[in-house]
């Protein structure tokens, strides 16, 4: 079996890697690039553990060929803080406890991430929509919404000029 | 997870060759069931043919009157056509009750179609709406209604080397609405236990003159049902009228067992679920009169 030589961006930098032809986006990522944040919950699109954002959309990386990836630009969860500082979805589920065992948690900060860069001020409803294909066995949720609602107030003040 | 080849091409004859040319090729749309299914072990094609790479296949357009839907473009983008979407509303909330966000960014309705699920949500709401699909193959073109392609759970109609470039959707007549829904036990990402699709236009006094009824999840394949549109056709949507709709798609379904539903709860449910289509169908038919 050939393998596929992929070119693509991740997280601003070119990237290159050979994939088999059935292999995942996030097989890839985790296995050739050492991305390891993002994390395999389900591996049939049910758990959104594995969400990258990918030409500006947000998708499930478990469901992606790696093939798939070649010329797009890819955003992962490595790329949310800018060197060692938090974005402000990262601090404000730190701050919420909006996490325990971690496991679903890079997927959540992705996904997150992406409905406040497209709706800076979305309704208690339409973050639990939009987060609906993330999945938390441990925190029940309402402390990870809690989060998103600080995230967006504090990311809302920061684009008011003062 | 097994597949010997992966293949993008950039035209529509380059696909049907690749298609045609690889003993099990499978052409790739967003992959939200077919990379699943290559998973479970369920599908193992030789070669994958990825369609979204065929500019033909993406992206919403005129077509006279109407829509043409490439059969590469994702559910999410549906949404984002105002035109498309006030047209026809029932198609566009089908097609985005399909998983997450995540899950609609590469869902297709084609794929929806061709995967040929009993349960698929976007198919009950095309054939209500009278989508046709263009189909491309090894001998040529041909287009063919969204309801002839489902023949039993898993299998379409289609023959070797053919694959679907673009469903199309006529142009919504003055007095015409359309709605579809389902119903689930939760309310996000679940399969539908029942669902019901409806297309009907008012004259202006509120008499319907043309209905399309469809229902999902209760038979091997979506159903147009013929009565249940004949039973609503020069009423007013009255009781009576609604009542015998309801115990026509009843009539209809050929559902089974499983832990998602009873028969007896399917055949009973569709009745209530065709019903509420319909009278959202008719709300929408009013305003657009
Ligand atoms: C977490 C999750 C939740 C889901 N929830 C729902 C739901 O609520 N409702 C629902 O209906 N579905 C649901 N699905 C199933 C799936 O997302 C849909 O059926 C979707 O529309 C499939 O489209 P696709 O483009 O991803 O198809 P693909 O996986 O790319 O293809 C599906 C099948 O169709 C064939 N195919 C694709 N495009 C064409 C074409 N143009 N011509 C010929 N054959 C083609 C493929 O070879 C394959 O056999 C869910 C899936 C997941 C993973
Ligand atoms: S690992 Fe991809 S959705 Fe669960
Ligand atoms: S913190 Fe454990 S699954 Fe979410």
């Amino acid at each position: 079996m050939s393998k596929i030589h992929v070119t693509t961006t991740i997280n601003g930098d070119e990237s290159e890697f050979l994939c088999t032809p059935g292999e995942t986006l996030l097989d890839a990522l985790r296995n050739r690039l050492g991305l390891t944040g993002s994390k395999e919950g389900c591996g049939s699109g049910d758990c959104g553990a594995c969400t990258v954002v990918m030409d500006g959309q947000m998708v499930c990386s478990c469901l992606v060929l790696a093939a798939e990836a070649q010329g797009t630009t890819i955003d992962t969860v490595e790329g949310v803080a800018e060197g060692s500082e938090l974005h402000p979805v990262q601090q404000k589920f730190l701050e919420r406890g909006a996490l325990q065992c971690g496991f679903c948690t890079p997927g959540f900060i992705v996904a997150s991430k992406a409905l406040l860069d497209h709706n800076p001020d979305p309704s208690e409803t339409e973050i639990r929509y939009w987060l609906a294909g993330n999945l938390c066995r441990c925190t029940g949720y309402d402390k990870i919404v809690r989060a998103v609602q600080d995230a967006a107030a504090e990311l809302r003040q920061e684009r008011t000029p003062a | 997870m097994p597949s010997q080849a992966y293949h993008a091409p950039a035209t529509v004859d380059e696909a049907v060759a690749l298609l045609s040319g690889e003993p099990d090729a499978r052409p790739l749309a967003g992959g939200t069931d077919l990379i699943v299914q290559m998973k479970s072990g369920r599908n193992a094609p030789d070669a994958i043919v990825d369609l979204k790479h065929i500019a033909a296949l993406s992206g919403v357009h005129r077509n006279g009157d109407g829509f043409a839907i490439g059969a590469a473009t994702a559910c999410t983008a549906l949404k984002n056509d105002a035109a498309l979407a006030a047209a026809w509303p029932g198609v566009v909330e089908a097609a985005n009750l399909i998983g997450s966000v995540q899950v609609r960014n590469r869902a297709t309705m084609g794929g929806n179609l061709c995967n040929a699920s009993p349960a698929a949500d976007a198919v009950p709401a095309l054939v209500a709406a009278g989508a046709t699909c263009l189909i491309a193959g090894p001998a040529g073109e041909r287009e063919v209604p969204v309801e002839q392609i489902p023949i039993g759970p898993g299998h379409t109609s289609l023959a070797p080397g053919e694959f679907v470039v673009e469903i199309r959707l006529p142009g919504q007549v003055a007095g015409g609405g359309d709605a579809y829904l389902r119903s689930i036990p939760r309310t996000e990402m679940d399969i539908a236990v029942v669902g019901a699709g409806v297309n009907l236009v008012l004259d202006g006094s509120g008499t319907c003159t043309a209905a399309r009824v469809s229902i999902g999840a209760v038979a091997p394949t979506v159903l147009l049902v013929e009565d249940a549109a004949a039973a609503l056709i020069g009423s007013k949507l009255d009781d009576a009228a609604l009542d015998a709709m309801g115990k026509a798609v009843s009539a209809a379904c050929n559902p089974i067992d499983d832990k998602r539903g009873t028969k007896k709860y399917r055949i009973a449910m569709v009745a209530v679920l065709a019903r509420r289509t319909a009278l959202i169908a008719r709300e929408r038919a009013g305003a657009a009169s």
